[in-house]
C-alpha cells in the first residue's frame, strides 16, 4: 500500500500530534465520489501544497478544513476536535477575489468586515487596519473601492482581511490563478514572509507545481476520479527560499522533474 | 459617471427636440381647425393657461396632495409588505415553493377588478385607493426583492460563514448592501406603478385626487383642464423618477 508509505515518510516532517489530520475522510455529492479514503496529517506550522489534475477535489479538499463542506464519512480533526462548522481560527482566501470582497465597500471596511466579525472594539480598528494593509503592501490604499485596485492588490487584500482573523491556518486556493508572474512571484515571497513570521499554519492549492514546490515543507500530490492523496514530497530546501537560488537549486529541479512526471501519470 | 453627468448638463437637450416641435404643430393645427366652441381638444397655450389657473385658485395643489397621500401611502406599505415577503422567500427556498402558486395567482389580478370589491369594504377615499395601491405595488415588490436576494453573490456568504458571522450581522453587513440598489430599484419602477394605478381608480369610481379632477373637468366640458391635469400628472410621474434616479446615481453608485 503505498499511501502507508508515504504517510510514515510525512511523519518525519509533521511533529507528533498534528494540528489537522484527515482520517479515512469519503465524500460523495449524490452517486459521484470525489474523495476517497484521505489520510493526511499537517503539522502546526507546517506549508503543505496540494497539486493534482483540475477536478480532482483539492478545492473540495480545503472546503473540508473550512467546515464550509462536510464529509460523508470520517472526520477532519483540527486542533484536537472534528470540523463541525467554519471557524475564525481557519481563514480562506478564496480562489475569486472579485467575488469575495465586498464591492461597496473600501480596502479598510473589508478589513473592518473581519474586526467586527472578530469582536474587535472600534477603536482598534484604524490602527489595526493600517498595520495589515502595510502588511500585505497595500499602505495608503485604504480608501479604494476593490474595482479601483489591480487583481494583484484586490488578493492581497483578501489575504490582509483573512491576517485580521488572526487565524491559526490559512487556507488558499490557487489564490495567485489569474495573476501575472511578476505579481505571483512578489505575492509568492510575501505569504512565505507571512507565514513564517506569524507561524501559521497554510494548506495552499495550485495547479503550478513550480509554485508548489517553491512554497511548500511538503507537496501533496492527488490522483482523480476518485480525489486520493497519491503521493507526499518533502521538500526540504533551505529557507528563507529566493526566487532566483531556490529555483536553481538541483533538488529544486529534480523534484520538479519527479512531479511532473507524477502529474502526467495521474 | 462624473463626466458623462456632466456632459449630459451641458449638451443640448436633444430630448425636447420632438416634445417641443409637437406643442408647436398643435398650436399650429388648433389655430387652424379649431373653432372657439371645442369641447373636445384644446390648444396649448389655453392648456398652459388653464393649468396656471388651477395651480392658483388651489384646486390643483389639494387634488395633488390628495393623490399623493394615497401614492405614498399605498406605496410605504405595498412596498414595505413586498420587500419583507420578497426577502423571507428570497431566503428560504422552501417558502419559496409553498406560496409559489398563491403569488402567481394573485399577482395578475388588474388592480381595476379590486375597485368594486374595496368599495364594499371600504367604501370611498383614502382607505380604499391606499390599499388597491399597496396591493398593486406588493407583487412587483415582491418578485423584484425575492431576484435581488437571490442574487447576492454566494461567494460572499461564504466569507460570512468563514467569518461564523450570526444572521443579524450577515444580513446588516451582506446581504441588505448587495440588494439595496436591486431594491431601489424596484422602488422606483413601484413608485411610478403607484401614481399610474391611484389616478385609475381616482378617474374609475374615487371622488378625489387628480384623476377626479380630471374626470369633472371632462365632463363638465372644460377639455383645456382636463389635458392640464393630464400634463400635471404626466409631469409629477416624470419628477418623481427623476428624483429617484438622481437618488440612486449620487448614493448608491458603489453598491453597482
Ligand atoms: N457542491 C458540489 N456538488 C456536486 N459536485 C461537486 C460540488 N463541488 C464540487 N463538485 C465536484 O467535485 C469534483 C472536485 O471538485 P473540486 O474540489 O472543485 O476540484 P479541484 O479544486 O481539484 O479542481 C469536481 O468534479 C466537481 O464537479
Ligand atoms: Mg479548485
Amino acid at each position: 500500500m503505498k499511501p502507508l508509505q508515504t504517510r510514515a515518510a510525512a511523519r518525519e516532517t509533521a511533529p507528533p500530534t498534528p494540528l489537522i489530520s484527515f482520517r479515512r475522510i469519503d465524500l460523495s455529492y449524490g452517486d459521484r465520489r470525489i474523495l476517497e479514503d484521505i489520510n493526511l496529517d499537517i503539522g502546526e506550522g507546517e506549508f503543505v501544497s496540494v497539486v493534482g489534475p483540475s477536478g480532482c477535489g483539492k478545492t473540495t479538499l480545503l472546503r473540508l478544513i473550512a467546515g464550509l463542506a462536510r464529509p460523508t464519512a470520517g472526520d477532519v480533526i483540527l486542533d484536537g476536535q472534528p470540523v463541525a462548522a467554519p471557524s475564525r481560527k481557519v481563514a480562506v482566501v478564496f480562489q475569486d477575489y472579485s467575488k469575495a470582497l465586498l464591492p461597496w465597500r473600501t480596502a479598510a471596511g473589508n478589513i473592518a468586515l473581519a474586526l467586527s466579525a472578530m469582536g474587535v472594539p472600534k477603536a482598534e480598528w484604524p490602527d489595526r487596519i493600517s498595520a495589515l494593509l502595510a502588511t500585505v503592501g497595500l499602505a495608503g490604499d485604504g480608501d479604494k473601492l476593490p474595482r479601483q485596485m489591480s487583481g494583484g492588490m484586490q488578493q492581497r487584500l483578501q489575504i490582509a482581511r483573512c491576517l485580521a482573523q488572526e487565524p491559526r491556518v490559512l487556507l488558499m486556493d490557487e489564490p495567485f490563478g489569474a495573476l501575472d508572474a511578476m505579481t505571483r512571484q512578489s505575492l509568492q515571497d510575501e505569504v512565505l514572509r507571512i507565514a513564517s513570521t506569524r507561524s501559521v499554519t497554510v494548506f495552499f492549492v495550485t495547479h503550478e507545481l513550480e509554485e508548489a514546490i517553491y512554497l511548500g515543507d511538503r507537496v501533496v500530490g492527488l490522483y482523480a476520479n476518485p480525489g486520493r492523496v497519491a503521493q507526499c514530497f518533502d521538500v526540504g530546501l533551505a529557507k528563507p527560499r529566493d526566487q532566483l537560488s531556490t529555483r536553481e537549486d538541483p533538488h529544486f529541479l529534480s523534484l520538479r522533474h519527479e512531479l511532473f512526471s507524477f502529474i502526467k501519470q495521474a | 459617471m462624473a463626466l458623462a453627468a456632466a456632459s449630459g448638463r451641458r449638451a443640448p437637450p436633444r430630448g425636447a427636440v420632438v416634445p417641443l416641435a409637437t406643442i408647436a404643430l398643435l398650436e399650429v393645427a388648433a389655430f387652424l381647425f379649431l373653432g372657439r366652441e371645442d369641447y373636445t381638444f384644446a390648444a396649448p397655450h389655453d392648456i398652459v393657461l388653464a393649468l396656471g389657473r388651477a395651480l392658483a385658485d388651489g384646486s390643483l395643489p389639494a387634488a395633488t396632495a390628495q393623490t399623493l397621500s394615497c401614492v405614498l401611502a399605498g406605496l410605504a406599505v405595498g412596498f414595505a409588505l413586498g420587500v419583507m415577503a420578497g426577502v423571507a422567500l428570497g431566503l428560504t427556498p422552501l417558502l419559496d415553493r409553498l406560496t409559489m402558486v398563491s403569488v402567481e395567482l394573485l399577482r395578475p389580478v388588474p388592480p381595476a377588478a379590486l375597485i368594486p370589491l374595496m368599495l364594499l369594504i371600504a367604501g370611498f377615499g383614502f382607505q380604499m385607493e391606499t390599499t388597491i395601491v399597496a396591493f398593486t405595488t406588493l407583487w412587483p415588490t415582491l418578485v423584484l426583492s425575492r431576484a435581488a436576494i437571490r442574487a447576492v453573490e454566494p461567494g460572499l456568504i461564504e466569507v460570512a460563514r468563514a467569518l461564523e458571522m450570526g444572521t443579524l450581522r450577515r444580513a446588516l453587513a451582506i446581504v441588505v448592501p448587495s440588494a439595496l440598489l436591486r431594491l431601489f430599484v424596484a422602488f422606483r419602477l413601484t413608485a411610478g406603478i403607484a401614481l399610474t394605478v391611484a389616478v385609475v381608480v381616482e378617474v374609475v369610481a374615487n371622488p378625489r385626487g387628480l384623476g377626479y379632477g380630471m374626470i369633472v373637468a371632462a365632463q363638465t366640458l372644460h377639455p383645456e383642464t382636463a389635458l392640464a391635469y393630464l400634463v400635471w400628472i404626466g409631469l409629477l410621474g416624470w419628477g418623481l423618477n427623476a428624483l429617484l434616479s438622481r437618488i440612486e446615481a449620487r448614493f448608491l453608485d458603489r453598491f453597482r
